[in-house]
């Protein structure tokens, strides 16, 4: 998921997996439907947005924090996206991020169905963390998709990142009186490991 | 009350309508979970579900163990269902690490699978019973559930936590004599869940309860994100095992179960509807099962992921569409893990439903979500 | 003798004390009728902690039957049991409540720790957020190993409970 991987995947189907992937494959090994929506992606936005990856079924796209609700929106309204199917938060120590993963799928259009759009986003990490108070935090995407409530809750509990506009920024599943590190940061260690 | 109380802690304000009950978590009706309703005399103004009473922080376990030795607690969020839960996983694992699976270990885990959702099924169902209480219907699926138990028992030779699925195949292969007994039991057990419409399904008393009840519109099952069954009751045609067919689905006639209504009876009814469609895929993958060969390709010990890399692969569980996100940096730990779960993302049409319905009608719509707590909490 | 020994101060001290010794007298025999009574009669509070909840209610299908032993009949109130079977994991959000629960509930009260979770955190050992077993939150009569126990090991368990049920004083004296 690094920023220099926008490199033609080898791996599409199990059949070649045994082939080592330094075998650089040119650019045509690539799905054709997967290629058109990132092109699409693209040619809105230019340089705005990377193309992480083009894997079978999968397309990812990474933008940067101003454009991520520009970039959701285009993907919602152009593209036919509907729903969010989860939403992850990655802890980078060594880069000082945090990346929100957001997994959009879609039930309306079939064809579609198959594929998942995963656009990632990357908030600022703060060595000492006051969850909701500090530099950690992303604008919602809850007014495009209203799927990820829960999930943006949840990644505010367990990473510290802030949702600006989410309407309910409250404690999810941990206990009420945590006042620990976020716990899913790398810097969070578990008794005895 | 003064200072910042944490939420659901605070003491809140009387109104002199609005009365705030607890529902849970010592609740018939509840689970593991609490459910903050708000009621206006008898109708529900607002719900706020508390879920995290079982949340074990399986995502962080994850990070501290390797490829193989994270198999058994990650099962353990659905144990009724341990062969769906952890299918996602082993999926994505097998495509990190890059090994091949013999095809009669695909269809070996396609019938386990398949066993398994029906054994997850039988036992929601038997709950919905008690929450609507009917005592018979806890009784009879409670039963028959055993059938199949003992089917999962002679294949992986443990009641409800497998563990069968590894990466490469599955851990045994089928006892012998399998097919035929299996092939007998499920046609038994097809048989009598047939019978469960008429004192079920048909049930005038359930009807009335149920139907136009928590009414989910086609619309708003797409917007809210909901998957499994509570989506295919309000109209969507979508199921992975047809849609993004993994393993041998592919050559599998399947068939999904569609229902226009979007209400309670609607997303209770599906779900039996679906254990008569997995009965035909197991008939289907019996018979075209490879009668021999191999069922896991050995891996090296302390598989390794290849250099930084993420897949995410999902499945069709018993509460719908089930993914697995790995991130992995090329150790022999995954350096993140995400299990993204049907319930959990069924939880969001919860308090869009009970807005309006009457208190009475709240466990039928909270269990017909096919909602399971300590999924969900991971 | 006994006149001078009665004065109208310590009267109810006597008094006091011979109700103790009628009670010591026919403390055995009407223990054990309490004792019985009680034995037959364990119904837990329905409070589900985690998966062990799923083999917990296996034991109360057709095929296992637990009620045919008298123990574990599905209740609503926790006012009316005196059994807590602690289904599992126990989480630092749940701690409070299962102890809560159980302090509302009436004496005598026993308690069963069902599965590795509820012993000593099981396969959880290592997690942030569960407690290594309950014994700290609350005192445990019967552990039930196993990830989840069979059926026929809960209900081992609880006739363990009712064999020490047996063993048990009715009563408590000071
Ligand atoms: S002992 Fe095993 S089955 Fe029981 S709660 Fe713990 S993990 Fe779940």
């Amino acid at each position: 998921m690094s920023s220099d991987s926008e490199k033609p995947n080898a791996d599409e189907t199990p059949e070649v997996k045994s082939t080592p992937p330094a075998t650089k494959k040119p650019e045509v090994e690539l799905p054709a439907f997967e290629k058109s929506i990132s092109d699409k992606i693209v040619e809105k936005f230019g340089d705005k947005v990377e193309v992480t990856f083009v894997k079978e079924d999968r397309v990812g796209i990474k933008a940067g924090r101003e454009n991520v609700h520009d970039v959701a929106e285009f993907i919602r309204d152009a593209l036919n996206y509907d729903h969010v199917e989860s939403v992850s938060g990655v802890d980078y120590p060594q880069d000082k991020e945090i990346e929100v993963v957001y997994h959009i799928g879609s039930y309306s259009d079939s064809s579609l169905a198959r594929q998942i759009l995963v656009l990632s986003t990357r908030a600022q990490r703060e060595e000492n963390p006051i969850p909701g108070n500090d530099a950690t935090k992303l604008p919602t995407l809850r007014d495009i998709f209203y799927s990820v409530e829960f999930h943006e809750r949840e990644v505010f509990e367990m990473f510290g990142v802030f949702f600006e506009g989410h309407p309910d920024n409250r404690r999810l599943l941990l206990p009420e009186d945590w006042a620990d590190l976020p716990p899913l940061r790398k810097d969070f260690a578990i008794k005895g490991r | 009350m003064t200072g910042e109380l944490p939420p659901g802690l605070a003491l809140q304000k009387v109104d002199e309508r609005i009365m705030t009950l607890n529902v849970g978590p010592q609740h018939p009706g509840s689970g593991h979970m609490r459910i903050i309703v708000q009621i206006d005399g008898d109708y529900i103004v607002a719900c706020d579900p508390d879920p995290g009473y079982v949340h074990r922080g399986e995502e962080k376990m994850a990070e501290y163990r390797n490829y193989i030795t994270n198999i058994p607690h990650l099962e353990r969020p659905v144990i009724h269902d341990s062969c769906n839960v952890l299918y996602p996983y082993v999926l994505g694992v097998e495509e990190l690490v890059g090994i091949e699976v013999p095809e009669r270990a695909k269809y070996v885990r396609v019938i386990a699978s398949e066993l398994n959702r029906c054994i997850y099924t039988m036992y929601w169902l038997a709950i919905y019973g008690i929450f609507l209480g009917h005592s018979t219907m806890f009784m009879w699926p409670a039963g028959d559930r055993e059938l199949l138990i003992d089917l999962m028992e002679k294949m992986t030779g443990a009641r409800v936590t497998h563990a069968h699925f590894v990466p490469g195949g599955v851990r045994n292969d089928l006892p012998p004599n399998f097919e035929d007994v299996c092939l007998r039991q499920v046609n038994y057990f097809e048989k009598r869940i047939k019978e469960y419409s008429a004192v079920f399904y048909d049930n005038p008393i359930l009807i009335a309860r149920t139907k136009d009840t928590g009414i989910l519109s086609r619309e708003d099952a797409i917007r809210l994100g909901t998957t499994g069954s509570v989506l295919r009751a309000s109209g969507v045609d979508y199921d992975l095992r047809k849609k993004e067919p993994y393993d041998v689905y592919e050559e599998l006639d399947v068939h999904t179960n569609v229902m226009k209504e979007g209400d309670s009876y609607a997303r209770s009814k599906v779900p039996w509807l679906d254990m008569m469609e997995s009965c035909n895929i197991i008939r289907q993958a019996l018979q075209k099962m490879p009668k021999s060969g191999s069922v896991r390709t050995k891996l090296k010990p302390n598989p390794k992921g290849k250099g930084l890399d993420s897949v995410y692969k999902r499945v069709e569980s018993g509460r719908g569409s089930l993914g697995c996100y790995i991130v992995s940096d090329g150790k022999t730990e995954p350096y993140r893990l995400k299990m993204s779960v049907g319930s959990f993302r069924n939880l969001i049409a919860l308090p869009y439903l009970l807005k309006g319905e009457k208190l009475g009608n709240m466990p039928s719509v909270y269990w017909s979500l096919n909602y399971w707590p300590v999924e969900a909490d991971r | 003798m006994l006149k001078d020994l009665v004065t109208p101060e310590n009267a109810n001290v006597f008094v006091g004390k011979l109700g103790d010794i009628l009670e010591r007298a026919i403390d055995k025999p009407l223990g054990y009728a309490i004792n019985w009574g009680r034995i037959w009669s364990l119904w837990p509070v329905h409070i589900e902690t985690a998966c062990c909840s799923v083999e917990f209610g296996a034991a109360s299908s057709p095929r296992y039957d637990v009620e045919r032993f008298g123990i574990i009949e599905a209740f609503g109130s926790l006012r009316q049991c005196d059994l807590v079977v602690v289904q599992g994991t126990i989480t630092r959000k749940m701690a409070p409540r299962l102890r809560l629960v159980y302090d509302q509930m009436p004496e005598p009260k026993y308690v069963i720790a069902m599965g590795a979770c509820a012993i000593t955190g099981g396969l959880y050992f290592d997690s942030y957020n569960v407690l290594p077993g309950i014994d700290g939150v609350i005192p445990v009569d019967v552990y039930v190993p196993g990830c989840p126990p069979r059926p026929e090991t809960l209900i081992q368990g609880c006739m363990l409970l009712q064999e020490k049920i047996k063993r048990m004083k009715a009563r408590k004296f000071v």
